[in-house]
């Protein structure tokens, strides 16, 4: 057996009735701590828009094709239309309304203002969360599809302009505000 | 979508019994395809069985040098594995060919393995698919299918498997760890998906009442030479038109020693290409070898009015990844 023996259930629902529609959860929003009672079906992009009058994360196609939606949970990027509230019970979710510092704007914020890195706008929030996500997976060595295989494991990814397409591929913008983005992205990239 | 109950497992056993108990119970994994298909009306499960607390979520060698890779150990994270970088480029490449950084955060290794087809008719409850409604017709086969198979379809799906995860682990001779009330069992990787035949419906050969506990990876030593390559509509974010995963070890004579050859987005399964790495081995690494090799496997294709296209691409894609295989790498 692969498995720890049955002395787990301390927390959760695991005891629950499994008719049940609705479970409490406990979640952390920009470092503030929240317990809702939810619906399973609430993804985690509604529960922030609708409930918690988080507007940035934006909803483009609500199918994880865009990107607009992207927030961090646990510092991991992730498309919030896909994430179901239920299953985030004890994560920490950061939004673009988490960025910045009091009136100090994230140094990624102030790159996509000085590269004018958009038009709209609609994308942007999930462009920044997005961009926060790839600094730190650079950063903890992560590879992407354009990494050479000579990159050591582990090391670091020195950011580069492919790289950072790469990376960010999974935000799209109609507004085609990409060659700013890539600037911006480039500016703090250590 | 439908309301439904909501099970945080909390040990392998418990969620097995919960998946027995209630047919139409799920697993969740990342989400990132059950909680689409979930909006889009074509999964509508009574229960979610949360598998992401159980303890399945690490990377480990076993003591016969194998790699033994949990259920929800998130592509992202497997990808960027040292191991897995090291001794399977062909896996950590062809999950960074997938999907975005956000989906592969949060997708798993068993939720990659049962993803269901991308086929627009499946994904939309307004038309006529066998896969999602039994004996209800295949719009696909009359409609749009330039992106659909070429190889071991049947009259009642064409559907492909999207993934190109599976296909590295096809190649690879992984072998796919399943947990049941029943107890446990692995298939071969290369089996664990099915082809259409008279049910279509059935993706795998997952039992219900049955998960995916995890993958386990032969052992391989860093200089076992594997790659994956994948064409596809744009130059990221897109599924695979057509994908090739493999594995060639040279004797010192230069002949072949060891050969693995997958191919994704052609089947209702990674196609391994049996025929083609049994013409290659003990033979000359050459690219009239590979080229004869190749056609021999690719001669059983049969495609569609629209995606004849698919048995040249995937061709290319073979000799350009055999022969960079054979060459500069070789140890
Ligand atoms: C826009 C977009 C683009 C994509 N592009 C690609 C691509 O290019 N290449 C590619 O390969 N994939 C691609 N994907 C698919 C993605 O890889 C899958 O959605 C993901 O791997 C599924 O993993 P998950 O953990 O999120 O699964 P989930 O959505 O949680 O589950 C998927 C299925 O697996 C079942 N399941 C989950 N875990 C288990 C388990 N342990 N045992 C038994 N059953 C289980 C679920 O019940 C469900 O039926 C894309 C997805 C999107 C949305
Ligand atoms: S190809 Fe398969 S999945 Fe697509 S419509 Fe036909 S039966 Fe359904
Ligand atoms: S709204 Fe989530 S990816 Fe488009
Ligand atoms: S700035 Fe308009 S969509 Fe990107």
């Amino acid at each position: 057996m692969d498995s720890s023996p049955h002395d787990h259930g301390a927390d959760g629902t695991g005891g629950a009735p499994p008719a049940a529609h609705r479970s409490e959860v406990t979640l952390s929003v920009n470092g503030k701590p929240h317990t809702l009672l939810i619906d399973h079906r609430r993804v985690l992009l509604d529960l922030l828009r609708e409930d918690l009058d988080l507007t940035g994360a934006k909803k483009g196609c609500d199918h994880g094709q865009c990107g607009a939606c992207t927030v961090l949970v646990d510092g991991r990027r992730v498309n919030s239309c896909l994430q179901l509230a239920v299953s985030l019970d004890g994560r920490e979710v950061l939004t673009v309304e988490g960025l910045a510092d009091g009136d100090r704007l994230h140094p990624l914020q102030r790159a996509f203002l000085d590269r004018d890195a958009f038009q709209c706008g609609y994308c942007t929030p999930g462009q920044l969360c997005s961009a926060v996500g790839v600094l730190a997976e650079a950063a903890a060595g992560h590879p992407s599809h354009v990494t050479g295989p000579a990159a050591p494991p582990g090391r670091p990814v020195a950011l580069d302009a492919a790289e950072i397409r790469e990376r960010l591929s999974g935000n799209l913008c109609r507004c085609g505000a990409y060659p700013h983005i890539v600037e911006a992205v480039r500016d703090v990239a250590p | 979508m439908k309301p439904f109950g909501y099970l945080r497992a909390a040990t392998v056993e418990e969620a097995a019994r919960a998946l027995a108990e209630h047919p139409d119970a799920r697993c969740l994994g990342g989400g990132t395809n059950l909680v689409d298909l979930m909006k889009l009306g074509v999964e509508r499960p009574g229960l979610l069985v949360e598998v992401n607390r159980l303890p399945l979520d690490t990377v480990e060698e076993l003591p016969d040098g194998s790699l033994r890779v949990g259920a929800t150990v998130r592509n992202s994270d497997l990808a960027a594995h040292p191991l897995v970088r090291d001794r399977y480029p062909a896996l950590s490449q062809a999950l960074l060919a997938g999907a975005s950084g956000q989906l592969r955060n949060a997708a798993t290794t068993g939720g990659n393995l049962l993803q269901r087809t991308r086929c627009p008719y499946f994904q939309d409850v307004s038309k006529p698919c066998n896969k999602r409604t039994p004996g209800s017709g295949c719009g696909a086969r009359v409609g749009t299918h330039r992106d659909h198979a070429v190889l071991g379809h049947s009259d009642h799906c064409i559907a492909t498997h999207p993934s190109d995860m599976a296909v590295a682990l096809a190649a690879l001779d992984a072998r796919v760890e399943l947990h049941g009330t029943e107890g446990a069992r692995s298939v071969p990787a290369a089996e664990f998906h099915r082809l259409p035949g008279d049910h279509p419906e059935r993706d795998t050969e997952i039992r219900p009442g049955e998960l995916v506990t995890g993958v386990v990876l032969p052992a391989a030593t860093a200089s076992l030479p594997s790659a994956y390559r994948k064409a596809r509509d744009r130059a990221s974010y897109a599924f695979a038109l057509a994908s090739v995963a493999a594995v060639l070890n040279l004797s010192d004579e230069g002949t072949v020693a060891r050969v693995g050859l997958a191919f994704g987005a052609l089947a209702h399964r990674p196609w391994r290409a049996t025929r083609a790495e049994e013409a290659l081995r003990g033979g000359p690494a050459t690219p009239d070898a590979f080229a004869h090799a190749v056609d021999l496997e690719l001669r059983a294709a049969r495609p569609l009015r629209d995606n004849g296209y698919k048995v040249e691409l995937a061709r290319g894609l073979a000799l350009d990844v055999l022969t960079r295989l054979a060459g500069p790498t070789r140890t």
